[in-house]
């Protein structure tokens, strides 16, 4: 069991809150306290949208322990509208194609179940088609 | 500065070795490098391994290992890197060597990949990407590959058996590799048809997950048995280096600035210019990472890493021959040890004791060991002296 791991990054992990940096604006997700543009200290929490698009996917047929009661599944690399690029599920499908350039919102979800039935069930963003 | 030479070179097969454990692996391969050096005396070990405390609920691999092999006394460390503990742990070795403090050290590459099967494995190969935000989200080393492969495609207008050529190579290669997993070729058919793993990325995409061990034993070349044996093999360039963990994090994720970086130091080092580096044996745990690690380190421009492998250009015969003994897709994938399989595989070619595949005339060549999709990059420029 993780719990003070996955307890620590909750508002990542529900609110998608990453940071700005005061030096150049650069949106930053995950955070980093150092500002990955310009090097200065980045610290001021920033939401993100959760608005962005489809900038690569795939799907997962043979998922590693914990995940393999979810599989097939897809995942992304999703562009957030703010800058920064996120790995997330895509979530919603119901079966219809997915495409490079297809807009996405952030949407909470089940991700996985930490070991036995008297583990912690982790949360998290997943991104579904916004229309 | 003298020359560090790979004094003796030992490999197992690779392959699911069911009744061998982590230990008689690496002590087979360290038995082989002992004896091909003429019984040069370790006094430092350096051990390269990715997964041993997952896999194997086994940590503190230097004493293990120093142990087992009679070695107790010599200093023993593991180095860790992902896919690229092998090549760091040779790194390491190297700069033992050339420092002075250590006059033989033994680099050995193990991994037991088949003590544990199926999604704990997965789940093992995954924690060498970020945990927090891509191992969370189900994501594995496959499927990174995969989305890097499909925007490739994408952006570049392949084809869908575009990378066909990465596997029709390695496996004609592997043939003639006594020490390799699979030693039959394939045809494009077989590659057109094959099961998908993660879409685009099918079986033929990606190399096999698999046990072995390779060891080297460096020294410096006025150390050398008075009756050694071999042709002199020196290493000319070590350099690597590191990118961002995640893949989301990169700035350009279609060219691997480790690869490019860690490359051109080591070839700096070696005063050694493209064109003149004989065979390239590169890391095609992936057939796009080898793509993109032709272009990362030059030998093709942005987006024509792929054609290299379609017009046959990575062949034994081609502009610059590449997985000259099978690479990972048909030798295998034996996790931290693939690293020092290379060393040992290059350093067979500038022998001239590859047989059958054998570059003639070979003077040079570049390892590389990637950790990841290249967030770990280790380059080593190997050269015959004559």
């Amino acid at each position: 069991m993780e719990i003070p791991r996955h307890w620590r990054l909750k508002q990542q992990r529900y609110s998608l809150v990453g940071e700005v940096c005061p030096h150049c604006d650069n949106k930053i997700f995950p955070p980093r306290d150092v500002c990955p543009n310009c090097g200065g200290e980045a610290k001021e929490l920033y939401a993100f949208s959760g608005k962005g698009e489809v900038y690569s996917y795939t799907t997962i047929y043979e998922a590693p322990s914990g995940f393999d009661t979810s599989a097939p599944y897809t995942v992304a690399l999703v562009k957030l509208e703010e800058g920064p690029m996120v790995t997330a599920q895509l979530t919603d499908l119901d079966n219809t194609p997915v495409e490079i350039g297809m807009p996405v919102e952030m949407v909470t979800r089940k991700m996985r179940n930490d070991g036995d039935e008297r583990g912690i069930i982790v949360y998290g963003y997943k991104f579904r088609r916004r229309t | 500065m003298t020359d560090v030479i790979i004094a003796g070179i030992g490999q197992t097969e690779v392959g699911e070795h069911w009744d061998i454990g982590l230990r008689d692996l690496a002590f087979a391969a360290i038995q082989d490098a002992v004896k091909d050096s003429g019984g040069l005396k370790p006094q430092a070990l350096f051990v390269g391994n990715m997964l041993a405390p997952n896999l194997s609920n086994q940590a503190h691999l230097g004493a293990l290992i120093a142990d087992y092999a009679g070695l107790t006394g010599i200093e023993a460390i593991t180095v860790e890197a992902a896919g690229a503990s092998g090549g760091a742990a040779l790194r390491q070795g190297y700069l033992a060597v050339a420092s002075g403090m250590v006059d033989v050290a033994l680099v050995i590459g193990v991994e037991k990949m088949t003590d544990k099967i199926g999604p704990s494995v997965d789940a093992a190969l995954s924690t060498a990407s970020d945990s927090d935000f891509e191992a969370v989200q189900g994501m594995t080393p496959a499927a990174q590959a995969a989305l890097l492969m499909k925007r490739y495609m994408h952006e570049y207008q392949v084809p869908s058996d575009g990378f066909a050529g990465f596997a029709l190579t390695a496996h004609a290669n592997g043939v003639n590799n006594p020490y390799a997993m699979f030693r039959k070729a394939i045809k494009l058919e077989t590659y057109t048809k094959a099961e998908m793993v993660s879409d685009p990325l099918n079986m033929f995409d990606a190399a096999p997950n698999a046990d072995g061990a390779a060891a080297v034993i460096l020294t410096r070349r006025e150390l050398l048995p008075k009756d050694f044996l071999h042709p002199l093999v020196k290493i000319a360039g070590s350099a690597s280096a590191a990118d961002t963990l995640a893949l989301h994090d990169r700035k350009d994720m279609l060219y691997f600035e480790a690869a490019q970086m860690s490359a051109g130091k080591a070839m700096k080092q070696a005063g050694i210019i493209l064109d003149q580096i004989n065979f390239f044996e590169y890391h095609d745990m992936f057939n796009i990472y080898a793509a993109l690690e032709l272009e990362s380190v030059g030998f093709a421009i942005r987006g024509q890493g792929w054609k290299l492998a379609a017009d046959n250009q990575i062949g034994l015969k081609g502009r610059i021959p590449s997985a000259t003994m099978g690479g990972l897709k048909a030798r295998g994938f034996p996790g931290g040890a693939t690293g020092v399989y290379q060393a040992v595989e290059a350093a067979t070619q500038l022998r001239g004791q590859a047989g059958t595949n054998q570059i003639a005339g070979a003077k040079v060549g570049l390892i590389q060991s990637l950790g990841g999709p290249a967030s770990t990059a280790v380059s080593h420029i190997l050269q015959r002296l004559d």
